[in-house]
């Protein structure tokens, strides 16, 4: 079972135009896949879920829409929370929550620490989230450190920059499988630095239609797969 | 007399195929052909098992597969190839089968700096990317000859990735930034008063601009389709940054199988996409 699992949950705005509903349909019937999913990986013992709930890139869209998103993940929150605790689900938040509206900054700051003790599985919410300034964060902060004199520019090593990247809340940072529904083959800014070994898997269902068959599916196909990191054959 | 025959009949044949691809390219390039392709040369040992080939001869059929295929983006209209020949992670591997690729390494970079060799042929300029300083010494040189002998050549370009890995060129890119930042606020610093403190300061981080100038790739744009053989979907640590928007696509051939139709195929694809792909890049 791998421990770590990303998702890109792409496909919902397809999914509502397909049945010719609004927009908003679509994330809705998205949200009720991601809980789902939630849920599974509780049972299923898989330690560590990152979602792609927002990419830095997707404030080009409307800004109806992304208002909408915005108030349906502040909703979502609040609605759950109680449940996710219950549940043993630690929240974190990766990305530049400075963007957003002042009242989900102090909702999400407050989910991270509530949660902060629960071990049964680890939720990572990547909002406004890009792996690029992932790492040049990293590195500004390494830069920092050797302005400061603490380190050397020849000291900076890849073991450094992974403590500094957003992902070091948890102990699983690199995930062992990557889902992307909707058929698109790309990492669109997502992790990038953590998913140098990773098993990508590009699932054809849009996300609100990607259920436990599929996830099942995703899985067996992750531990079909003969994971080498380069060096001799297992 | 028939050996003569033989030898026209052959050229012959060999005409109309070219002839033949050079149409299907032309209709291939009504539609937007990809600027960059990058390729993870992966399936090589299992061919070689596949086919109860001696060590090492996987190896040698792949080499002639990547001939093939480079030959085919060129005349296709790709101006950049770049291919993972040799990750630092394959340093683990035994170290004969370390030596055996080293050996045809240089065995091959020296064959690139013949008159009649493809770089020449079709005017392509050859960058080896990674950390040099880890390859054998004579690959090394051999590696920074060729770079020099063809750095006239401006046609295309084709990148060679040898002891390379991103999470290695992110850093080395980070290390250098920083070297240089630093160099460059010691030197203002005798001029300027402190007074502009506080500008300085925002001045003095790295910005991602920073980061991408040190780049190994840097002399590259970013590809536009990634292309892995033998089935596995995975990016063992190739071109993380570059590739963010790129798009994917494996085979499942192994890549001394690989052919002219998996390019045609993944040209199709990348066409296909191409729209999406362009609205994502003009987002600022």
């Amino acid at each position: 079972m791998p421990s770590h699992v990303a998702v890109i949950m792409d496909g919902n705005r397809r999914w509502a135009r397909m049945r010719g509903l609004p927009v908003g349909s679509g994330y809705e019937a998205g949200a009720r896949a991601f809980r789902s999913i939630v849920e599974l990986c509780c049972n299923w013992g898989i330690r560590v879920l990152t979602v792609f709930a927002f990419s830095s890139d997707n404030w080009f869209r409307p800004k109806v829409e992304t208002d909408f998103l915005m108030g349906l993940f502040e909703r979502g929150l609040r609605d759950e929370l109680q449940h996710l605790t219950s549940a043993g689900v630690r929240i974190s938040i990766i990305g530049d929550v400075s963007r957003l509206l002042k009242p989900l900054q102090v909702l999400l700051a407050d989910a991270m620490e509530t949660t902060i003790n629960n071990s049964r599985l680890h939720l990572i919410i990547a909002v406004n989230y890009s792996g690029q300034n992932d790492i040049v964060q990293a590195c500004q902060k390494l830069a920092i450190k050797v302005k400061d004199g603490l380190i050397e520019p020849e000291e900076i090593n890849e073991f450094l920059v992974e403590r500094e990247l957003e992902t070091n809340c948890t102990d699983f940072p690199h995930p062992d499988l990557l889902i992307r529904t909707s058929g698109e083959i790309r990492i669109s800014n997502f992790l990038l630095w953590q998913l140098a070994y990773t098993e990508l898997y590009f699932a054809h269902s849009l996300w609100p239609d990607f259920g436990e068959d599929e996830f099942r599916e995703a899985v067996y196909s992750f531990q079909r797969r003969q994971r080498r990191y380069g060096g001799q054959k297992s | 007399m028939d050996g003569k025959r033989n030898t026209i009949l052959f050229k012959l044949f060999g005409s109309s195929i070219s002839y033949m691809r050079r149409c299907l390219f032309s209709v291939l390039s009504v539609g937007p052909v990809p600027n960059h392709l990058a390729f993870i040369l992966d399936g090589n040992r299992r061919y070689a098992k596949k086919w109860n080939l001696g060590e090492g001869m996987g190896y040698r059929a792949g080499f002639l597969s990547l001939m093939s295929l480079i030959k085919y983006c060129y005349e296709l209209g790709v101006k950049y190839v770049s291919i993972y020949a040799f990750s630092i992670d394959n340093f683990r591997r035994r170290p004969e089968e370390v030596q055996c690729v080293m050996d045809l390494m240089l065995e091959k970079i020296e064959g690139l700096l013949k008159e009649e060799s493809l770089v020449n042929q079709y005017g392509v300029r050859v960058y080896f990317i990674g950390n040099l300083k880890l390859l054998h010494e004579p690959v090394r040189l051999a590696a920074e000859r060729a770079m020099k002998a063809t750095s006239n050549n401006n046609n295309s370009i084709l990148l060679i990735c040898v002891a390379y890995t991103s999470t290695d060129e992110i850093v080395h890119a980070a290390q250098e930034s920083c070297e240089d930042k630093w160099a460059t606020t010691q030197s203002s610093a005798n001029i300027k008063d402190s007074q502009d403190g506080e500008e300085k300061d925002t001045d003095d981080v790295i910005k991602l601009s920073d980061i991408e100038s040190h780049m190994y790739m840097r002399v590259a744009p970013d590809p536009d389709i990634l292309v892995r053989t033998s089935g596995e979907t995975r990016l063992s640590n190739f071109l993380l940054w570059q590739t963010s928007n790129c798009l994917l696509y494996s085979p499942k051939a192994l890549w001394p199988e690989i052919g002219l139709r998996h390019l045609v195929w993944g040209v199709l694809n990348f066409q296909r996409a191409h729209p999406y792909l362009e609205r994502g890049r003009k987002q600022p």
